[in-house]
This record gives structure tokens, sequence and C-alpha cells, in this order.
């Protein structure tokens, strides 16, 4: 076991709703080790984006911390990237795709010949040909590969992605997949995934953490034993995805496993 | 160019030729004293700003616009990226805001006239100081508004200070600061010939006033003529820069074809 690389420690965090304070988060910690995936899942509204906030150092923990390399994160640390669900807005529409990928890397001193990262970012999300357009060209899974080289280019320790595949159709979304599961092993990256995606969750991770409905904690976690290669056919094939897919969706509906009519009912959710 | 844009663009200049022309044929009788025919408005145009009179006239005017509209321009963005950064400034400022924008942009001038003299410097102050409101509110709104997840994005890759300025906030609020100079440009026209009428030696407004006084009917046209090319030709050029400036956002938002 390599060592914990990130800490989310006894997270919680509660807003000043319009008559009395609402708390999103009750209490939430686990950890994420050096080049592991975890995916965090959870109910709809259960507060998986106000986590990652927290964990991004973009908003401040009501209680709890975040422990990056054992160091408390109060703002966005530089080791750190985060791929935005809503790619049209977290691009900047008035740059290019190249300058999109460049602006973060303007005052980073410790990665020399941007150019060439910008480039070599661009080439591994399969855009090569397409720096100097600008997103509002480009197709919605095309944003957002844009939005993964930006952050691949920002050579992190963590890639945190807030349901990064949600606004793309299904084929998209699929490709989206693998593209990152492929660069985070060329780019040796530790990803911590936000997703209300079961299979999503369980295809792409070696651990998910399951949150509870608000106020949130954490219900369960499970190891994902799977190959660490993965497809998207032959390893959706497989018996122990099954397994893990059905104990994510009892972990989150808090039920016994469904009826087989139910289950084939719900499967494409 | 597609066909409805070119029909469009024929009626246009077809319209516009037809009412020249009425207007050409109307002015060819004797219409009294303060008339006079299209061929001798364009002789008196010719005559004065082709170019005998351009350098003693037109061009301390378009000095004294160009730098009260750039003083505008940049104190316009500059305070209203100070108001709509922070909601206490704002709603500190606004009864203030509210009252100087809303003074007529002519009252000013015997207040101008004291503080500057008749000069360049006036004209610079007035048209500076008037134009820079409708800027400041609209910058105010822009920053105020600006998407969360835009920041979000910005703040997490520790985009920050100048860079933040330069490279986020402004092109983010480029839309709005548009909007308010085209709101500030007619006026600028406006102060600039009023300031030269009221209190000047020279500048195309004190020439149009000028040519009435001395009853050269034909110059008090040939400068009408000339502010209007004027008014149009610049916000002709405005609508141009911000199409080029402002493209993402004329595509974002659909208005283009």
């Amino acid at each position: 076991m390599s060592a914990q690389l990130l800490e989310v420690v006894d997270v919680a965090k509660t807003f000043d709703g319009a008559h009395r304070p609402v708390k999103a988060i009750e209490r939430v910690g686990f950890t994420v080790a050096e080049d592991e995936f975890v995916s965090v899942v959870g109910p709809s509204g259960c507060g998986k984006t106000t986590l990652l906030r927290c964990i991004a150092g973009l908003a401040p923990p009501t209680t709890g911390c975040t422990l990056l390399r054992g160091v408390p994160v109060t703002e966005p640390p530089p080791e750190l990237a985060v791929v935005f669900q809503d790619y049209a807005r977290s691009l900047f529409p008035w740059l290019t795709v190249r300058g999109n990928i460049l602006l973060p890397l303007r005052r980073r001193r410790d990665i020399p010949g941007k150019e060439r990262t910008a480039a070599e970012a661009i080439e591994a999300v399969g855009l090569a040909g397409f720096a100097d357009h600008y997103p509002w060209q480009l197709s919605g899974g095309m944003q957002q590969r844009v939005a993964i080289a930006r952050a691949l280019a920002y050579r992190p320790r963590v890639l945190l992605m807030d349901e990064p595949f949600a606004s793309v159709d299904a084929q998209t979304r699929a490709d989206l997949e693998d593209l990152v599961l492929e660069v985070r092993r060329r780019f040796r990256m530790t990803v911590l995934l936000v997703t209300h995606d079961i299979d999503e969750a369980v295809y792409m991770s070696d651990r998910v953490v399951v949150l509870s409905r608000p106020p949130s904690v954490v219900k369960e976690e499970l190891t994902v034993g799977l190959p660490a290669d993965r497809h998207q056919i032959t390893t959706k094939e497989l018996r122990e995805f099954a397994r893990l897919r059905t104990a994510v969706y009892v972990a989150i509906k808090g039920q016994e496993a469904p009826s087989p009519q139910a289950t084939a009912a719900t499967a494409g959710g | 160019m597609n066909g409805r844009r070119l029909r469009h663009l024929w009626l246009e200049i077809g319209v516009t030729a037809g009412l020249l022309t009425a207007a050409w044929l109307y002015l060819a009788g004797d219409r009294g004293y303060a008339w006079t025919s299209v061929p001798t408005m364009l002789g008196a145009f010719r005559d004065a700003w082709l170019f005998d009179k351009f350098g003693e006239h037109v061009v301390p005017s378009l000095v004294r616009l160009g730098l009260g509209f750039t003083l505008a321009v940049a104190a316009g963005v500059a305070l209203g990226v100070l108001v709509g950064s922070s909601r206490t400034i704002r709603l500190l400022s606004q009864p203030i805001i509210s009252f100087l924008r809303s003074l007529p942009a002519v009252s000013l001038l015997p207040l101008s006239l004291v503080l500057f003299g008749i000069g360049t410097a006036q004209k610079v102050f007035i048209i500076a100081f008037v134009c820079c409101w409708p800027i400041v509110l609209n910058v105010a709104d822009g920053i105020a508004e600006l998407d969360a997840t835009m920041l979000a994005s910005a703040r997490s890759y520790r985009v920050r200070g100048l860079d933040r300025l330069r490279w986020v906030l402004i092109p983010a609020i480029m839309p709005r600061i548009f909007a308010g100079m085209r709101i500030s440009l007619s006026m600028a026209v406006l102060l600039l010939v009023t300031s030269e009428m009221v209190a000047s030696a020279n500048g195309i407004g004190f020439f149009v006033w000028q040519s009435q006084l001395t009853f050269s009917i034909p110059d008090m046209w040939a400068g009408i003529i000339l502010l209007g090319l004027l008014g149009y030709g610049l916000n002709l050029g405005l609508q141009v820069v911000e199409r080029r400036v402002c493209r993402w956002h004329t595509h974002l938002t659909g208005r283009d074809e």
C-alpha cells in the first residue's frame, strides 16, 4: 500500500438557508492513495459537488479539512487540477484551445517549455490540429477534452473531476471515460471522480466511496477488484462488475437488490 | 452574404438615395433664409473640409473627443470593476452614482468652464466625466454577474491578480464595456459640439455656431453634415471593433447569422 496522498478528514458543510442553516454534509472522511482512482457516488443532491469544492480548496468546509501530503488545503494548491461538469463555462471562450491551456501555466516556473507542454496535452486528448480553434467552435465532447488537456498540462498530483461527463451524450461519455483512464496511466495521476453514475464509478475506479442522502456521510467504501485494463464491453460483462454495481446501487438506495424486472428497468439510468 | 441580407442592403441603399433625392429636389426651390441648395452645401463642404479648415477645426475636435472618450472608458472600467467587485461598495456608492449620472450632461458646462477655461482641458474633462457613468454601471453589473463556474475555474488554476484581471475579468465584461461605450459615444459628440459652441476658439461646433452668426448658411450646413458623418462613422467604427473583439460573445448568444 502506497502512502496516502489525499486525506479528507471529517469534512462537514452547513449553508445559511433562507430560514435556518441547511446541513449539506454531515461528516465525510476517506483517503486517496498515490496513483489510486477513487470515485465518490451518491444520490442526486447529496452534496457531491459541495464536497469536491471543499476538497479543491474552492470553498471552506464548516468543520474538518483536506490534507494533501499532510498539508491542509486552504486554497487551490498547484498540485491539484479540477475538471468541471460545465465545460462551456469553465473554459474561457475568448481564448483559443491553446490559450486556455497556457493561461494556468503562465506563473508556473516549474514547467519549462510551456508551448511544448500544451501541445503534448492537446495531442494526448486527441485534439491535435485544433489548438487554434475557440472552444465554441468545438462539440461538447471536444470541449471537455480541452478541459482535460488543460488539467493534464497543469501537471497535477491529483486530478479532481466533478461529474465531467454528465453533459455529453452516451457514446462521447464512453470515449471520454476511456480517454481519462488512458491519460491517467500515461501521466501517472491520482484521480478523484465525483459522479452520480454507478456504472461509470465502478468501471473507472480502484475504489468507490458511497455517500448517503444529505446530510451526507460515507455509507460504504468498496474496493473494485476488476483487472487494471478496463474495456467498455468485456469489463462490463464480468460477474465482478455486476456484483459491484449491485452493491453500490444497494448502498445508495439503502435497500436490498430489487427484482430482476426492476433491475432491467433501472439499468439504463 | 446571403440573399436576404443582400436584398436588405439594396433596400437600404435605395431608400437612402430616394430620400436624398427628395431633399435635393425640395431644396432646389427657394425655401427661405435657413436653407440652401444641396450643390451649394456640398460646395461649402468641399471648400471647408477638403482640406482648408480641416487642421484648424476638425483636428482639435477629434483630439478632444479622442482624449475625453479614452479617459471616460479608462475611468469607467476602473471604477466599474471596483464598484462591481464589492457588494458593500456597490450599496454605498449607488446614490452618488445615480445622482451623478442623472445630471443633464450640459448642466456641468458652466462648472467645467470655471474649472478649466475654454481650452481643450475643459472639453476633455466634461466628456470624460459625463461619459464614464454608463460604462461604470455596465461594467459594475458585468462584474457582479460573472459566472460562478468561470470564476471557480480561474481560481482552481490559480489565475490571480493582474493575470486574472487581464485574461479573465476584462475579456468577460468586454461586451458590457462596449454596451456602455455605445451609449457614451453619442453623449461625447453632443458634449463636444455644445462645449465648442459655448466656449471655444476653434473646433467643428465653433465653426457651425460662427457660420450662423456670420450669416454663412452654406458653411453652417457643411458643419452640420460633417458632424452627422462623424457621429455615423464613429458608431460604425465602434460596431466593427466590437464585432471583432467580442466575436465569442456574439457567437455564444447566437446573435450572428
